[in-house]
C-alpha cells in the first residue's frame, strides 16, 4: 500500500477554477500568503472572484494585484487598513467588502471545513456587523448565528508538504491556512519544500493530506515572500 | 515620540501583573513592551498565532514568517508557542486573556469603544479588535487625548460605529489616566505639567475629579 502523489505543475492546478470562482487565501500579511499561487491566477485570467482572505496584503503584494488588475468582485475579510487600495475601491463601490471579526471568521471557515452549516456566537452582537443576522437565545442571552464558510478553491502556503498533502507550516505563516486548507472543494498547497512520502513526521503534520488535492512545489521563493522594509 | 506619549506608554506598563497573559494592539500599544524589564514575568499574545513575543527585530535580522499583527518583525522567547488563528481567538474568547490594550478613535463616558470604521474615509475593519474589546478580562486605551484636530477622543456618546459597547476599563491618554466608572470618566492621575482645566478642555464628557492631590505620570 502507498499513498498517492499529488504533485501538480501550478499552471495545471490553478486552472481548474473558473472566473466567478469563491477563493480562500492563507496569511496574515506576508507569512502565509500563497503569493505563487496568486500570481497564476493573475496571469490565467480568472474573473468575478470572491475572495477570502484575513486581510488585503499591502500595496504591491499579493491580493493587491487581483485588485489592481479588476478581478475581485467581492471580499471577505477582517481588516484592509494596510492596503489604501483596497479602502479606496470599496469606498468607490468597485469592490463589495464583508467584514467580520478575525476569530469569528477563523471559525466560520473551521465550521465549513467541518461540515456544519453555522457558528453561534455573541461577539459582535453591539456592531453593525450583527446586522441581518439571525439570532437567537442561548441560556437566555442572545447570539447571533454565522454561517459557514466554504469556497470553491483555497490557496495555502506551507513550509514543507510531502507529496500526499501533508503540511507544515513555519512560524505565524500558519495563521488560516490550517482551516482554509479544509474548507474548500479544491485545495491547492504550495510547499516551499516537497519532501517523499514518510518526510513529514506524522507529529508534525498541521494539514492532514486528505485535505488537500494539490501540491505545488515552489523554486527559489520570489521577493514577495521576503522581509518587507517599510 | 513626544515626552508626554512616552510617559504615557511607560506608565501604561506599570499595568501590567506578573503572571498575566497580554495583549497589545496595533500602534501606540505595542511599544509597551519596550518598558517591560527581560525578566518581567508576562505572557504576550499576538493574534496572529504567537504566545510569547520576545524583542522587536530590526529587518536585517527579522525572520520573514516571524511577525506580529501590526507586521513588525518580532522574535520568540524561551516557552514561546505558535498556533492557527482559530486557536489563537479561542484563548481570547475563553477568559484566558487577563489584559487588552487598545487604540481607539472615540472612548464614550460608558466604555463604549469605536475603533474600526470612519464612513466613508478611513474604514480598516476590526481585525481581532471586536473580540478583544468584547472579551479580554480588562481592555486598556491607549491614545492621545484628542485627535489630529484637537478634538477630543474621550466623549459622552461615540459617533462612529462601536466595535463593542461598555468594554472599556481605564484610558491611558498624554494627558491623563482616566476609569470608565457606572458614574462616569474619572481623573485618577494626570501628566506632569498639566492643571486639571486642561485635561477637563480637551474632555468631551464630564469628569470627576478626585479629592485631594492627583497623582503625576
Amino acid at each position: 500500500m502507498r499513498l498517492p502523489d499529488k504533485t501538480t505543475s501550478m499552471e495545471e492546478a490553478v486552472s481548474q477554477i473558473e472566473s466567478g470562482a469563491t477563493v480562500m487565501l492563507g496569511g496574515f500579511g506576508v507569512p502565509g500568503t500563497p503569493f505563487a499561487l496568486i500570481r497564476e491566477l493573475l496571469r490565467q485570467g480568472q474573473r468575478d472572484l470572491t475572495i477570502i482572505k484575513n486581510d488585503a496584503n499591502e500595496t504591491g503584494l499579493g491580493v493587491d494585484h487581483l485588485l489592481a488588475e479588476g478581478r475581485v468582485k467581492r471580499l471577505i475579510t477582517t481588516h484592509i487598513g494596510l492596503n489604501p487600495r483596497a479602502i479606496q475601491m470599496m469606498n468607490d463601490g468597485e469592490i463589495e467588502v464583508e467584514f467580520c471579526a478575525q476569530g469569528i471568521l477563523a471559525e466560520r471557515v473551521r465550521a465549513g471545513g467541518a461540515g456544519l452549516q453555522a457558528i453561534v456566537t455573541d461577539i459582535g452582537l453591539d456592531t453593525e456587523l450583527a446586522r441581518g443576522k439571525a439570532t437567537v437565545d442561548i441560556d437566555g442571552k442572545p447570539a447571533m448565528i454565522e454561517t459557514a464558510l466554504r469556497a470553491d478553491a483555497a490557496f495555502v502556503h506551507a513550509a514543507k508538504a510531502d507529496v500526499f498533502g501533508n503540511l507544515g507550516y513555519c512560524a505565524t505563516a500558519r495563521n488560516f491556512n490550517p482551516m482554509m486548507a479544509m474548507a474548500a472543494d479544491l485545495v491547492i498547497a504550495e510547499a516551499e519544500t516537497v519532501l517523499p512520502l514518510g518526510g513529514v513526521a506524522p507529529d508534525e503534520v498541521h494539514t492532514p493530506g486528505p485535505f488537500v488535492d494539490h501540491v505545488v512545489e515552489l523554486g527559489e521563493l520570489s521577493e514577495e515572500y521576503d522581509i518587507v522594509r517599510r | 515620540m513626544s515626552g508626554a506619549k512616552e510617559r504615557m506608554v511607560a506608565r501604561a506598563a506599570r499595568e501590567i501583573r506578573p503572571g498575566m497573559v497580554v495583549n497589545l494592539g496595533i500602534g501606540l500599544p505595542t511599544r509597551v513592551v519596550n518598558h517591560l524589564a527581560a525578566d518581567f514575568p508576562v505572557c504576550l499574545h499576538t493574534e496572529n498565532g504567537l504566545s510569547g513575543i520576545g524583542p522587536t527585530l530590526p529587518a536585517e535580522q527579522a525572520d520573514r514568517n516571524l511577525i506580529d499583527a501590526g507586521g513588525a518583525y518580532v522574535s520568540t522567547v524561551p516557552g514561546s508557542a505558535f498556533f492557527d488563528s482559530a486557536a489563537s481567538f479561542a484563548l481570547v474568547r475563553s477568559g484566558r486573556l487577563d489584559m487588552t490594550m487598545l487604540g481607539a478613535f472615540e472612548v464614550a463616558q460608558n466604555g463604549d469603544l469605536a475603533n474600526w470604521k470612519i464612513p466613508g474615509r478611513f474604514s480598516p475593519g476590526a481585525g481581532g479588535g471586536i473580540e478583544l474589546a468584547q472579551k479580554a478580562r480588562r481592555v486598556l486605551v491607549l491614545s492621545t487625548h484628542t485627535d489630529r484636530q484637537g478634538k477630543p477622543k474621550l466623549v459622552e456618546r461615540c459617533s462612529l460605529p462601536l466595535t463593542a459597547a461598555g468594554c472599556v476599563d481605564r484610558i491611558f491618554t498624554d494627558m491623563a489616566v482616566i476609569d470608565v466608572t457606572p458614574e462616569g470618566f474619572a481623573l485618577r492621575e494626570i501628566a506632569d505639567g498639566l492643571a486639571v482645566d486642561d485635561v477637563i478642555k480637551a474632555t468631551g464628557a464630564p469628569l470627576i475629579l478626585p479629592e485631594g492631590e492627583i497623582p503625576v505620570f
